[in-house]
């Protein structure tokens, strides 16, 4: 049994079939990574994952259980977290806060308490600026923030969309690390990433997508020297 | 003018002004969630005035402020669920205009019910004994307003920075899918805005009405536009900011009374408006912007 299983999954969006039935799946224990230009239907997959647009075919799996039609809430509870594109920490709230509301379906007090030392000592710049309206951190240290905050639900699965978009490239780097870190960690990972050489150096598997299908699919190294994909994604020809 | 009489005056504005901003708070807490001009707010705010003349009839008047709070807020749940929720996804445009429709529903659906004859308004003994302090004289409720505002102004506060319901409400302010993502139910915040809006709108008609002495199906129109103007002033979407908008506007409007230009009290609350407007459109209080990207 799979851990997430996506069956040909169906998006509309106004009138624009912005997913064409796509399906992939993503084993315990795995990084997976879509890669494929923009507007392929890489964030809207995952946004149907989490049940925030509306699927309109198709049916999700998490761990044998049909998630298609659930309350994001549930589907949070089951143990998905998403990481949105653009980072989207709440700019109002105190980095602390932001942490603190990535465990708002939580109740264990001392487990909460415990994650956020757990989460400090992954960014510990983050500790540094605990009492910082989020809308005040630099790019990668909100980035940073919303990787914390997704933490902070105990997920099984972590959907990452675009993390390193915009940063420095050190920064990248950080966030690689960081990524693979929390795999180490027990997490399984979803990547969604343009950076698909990076990508797919960590991932276990790869999938790419082309406006709303996949087409084409293998291992991180498979993909990496496939003909087409080092062509259409790594920028090397040959 | 003497002092005294300055300071009279200067009392009955805070208390006005105090009503003012209770009303104030409930159109700048949705327009922060929901970025809508709840323009039905003041008339749910005259529905708690009936709500009270039926309530006092049949029971002691501490239960029935009581029941009037209780049904203020059904109302104010039941009108964002009928008249909002359905139209979460449309242009705001559309909910701005069903706001306006409840607003005219709600007063003609009072002057079908009640006719739009005044209705003597309940008279609480208590708040209605004359209290004196040195030369300045007012019936309780003159005094009890203002402290009472600003008492659940600290408690409004002090659940929206510390505590988890006032920390999901700051965060679906800014952000409604994010805050989806983190596993809260938008529709609760949403109700739980409505909530606290309606219930203050009931505390301020009990201690609006109890000085005016009577309720007509038109009683909300007006103070519920200047409320508005009240939170506009403040900087709408901040609640200190409406507060001070509603006991500026309540000391303005009774000064000028005081002076002789009531025909013109109204007016100058709508100048007010338009000349904050062209100065500081972000009002006194208005939301900074800190994001960066």
């Amino acid at each position: 049994m799979s851990m997430l299983e996506i069956k040909d999954l169906k998006v509309n969006y106004g009138g624009i079939e912005a997913l064409k039935g796509i399906s992939f799946r993503v084993e315990e224990g795995e990084i997976v990574t879509l890669i494929g230009a923009n507007g392929a239907g890489k964030s809207t997959t995952l946004r149907a994952i989490m049940r925030v647009v509306t699927s309109g075919g198709g049916s999700i799996f998490f761990e044998g259980e049909e998630i298609t039609s659930m309350d994001t809430q549930k589907i949070v509870n089951k143990g998905i977290v998403l990481v949105p594109e653009g980072r989207r920490v709440f700019p109002n709230l105190t980095v602390l806060e932001n942490l603190k509301i990535g465990a708002y379906l939580r109740a264990d007090q001392a487990g909460i308490d415990k994650d956020i030392e757990h989460v400090y000592s992954l960014f510990p710049r983050l500790k540094e600026r605990h009492w910082q309206m989020a809308g005040t951190l630099s790019g990668g240290e909100q980035q940073m923030l919303a990787v914390g905050r997704a933490l902070m639900a105990k997920p099984r699965l972590i959907m990452m969309d675009e993390p390193s978009l915009g940063l420095a490239p050190l920064v990248v780097k950080d966030i690689f690390s960081i990524i693979r870190r929390i795999h180490d960690e027990g997490v399984t990972v979803l990547l969604i990433e343009q950076n698909a050489n990076a990508a797919l150096k960590i991932a276990n598997r790869g999938y790419v997508m082309e406006t709303g299908r996949v087409t084409l699919t293998g291992t991180g190294e498979e993909l990496l020297n496939d003909q087409s994909v080092r062509e259409a994604y790594l920028g090397k020809s040959k | 003018m003497s002092l005294t009489t300055f300071l009279q005056h200067c009392l009955t504005g805070i208390s006005l002004g105090g009503a003012y901003a209770l009303i104030a708070i409930g159109y700048t807490m949705v327009y922060g969630i929901l970025r809508l001009i709840n323009f039905a707010h003041g008339d749910i705010f005259m529905m708690a005035g009936y709500f009270m003349v039926f309530a006092v009839s049949s029971m002691p008047w501490p239960i029935a402020i009581v029941v009037v709070i209780v049904g203020t807020i059904i109302l104010g749940v039941a009108i964002e669920r009928a008249a909002y929720k359905p139209l979460r996804s449309s242009p705001r445009m559309s909910i701005m205009i069903s706001a306006i429709g409840m607003s005219y529903f709600l007063q003609n659906l009072a002057t079908y019910l009640f006719s739009a004859l005044p209705r003597a308004y309940p008279e609480i003994p208590l708040l209605k004994r004359i209290f004196q302090i040195g030369d300045l004289s007012a019936s309780l409720v003159t005094f009890v307003t203002p402290v009472l505002t600003v008492l659940l102004v600290i408690v409004l506060m002090s659940i929206i920075n510390h505590t988890k319901a006032g920390m999901a409400m700051r965060a679906v302010s800014k952000d409604f899918e994010t805050s989806q993502l983190m596993g809260i139910k938008i529709n609760n915040v949403i109700s739980m805005t409505f909530v606290i809006g309606s219930a203050l709108a009931a505390v301020g008609s009990i201690l609006y009405f109890t000085d005016r002495m009577s309720v007509t199906p038109f009683s909300g129109a007006l103070p519920g536009l200047k409320c508005f103007v009240a939170a506009v002033l403040g900087g709408i979407g901040s609640i200190p900011g409406a507060v001070v908008g509603g006991f500026l506007i309540g000391i303005c409007e009774t000064f000028l009374v005081a002076l002789g230009y009531s025909t013109f009290s109204d007016a100058f609350t709508f100048l007010l408006l338009i000349v904050m407007l062209l100065l500081r459109p972000t009002g006194l209080f208005g939301e900074k912007i800190t994001d960066k990207v």
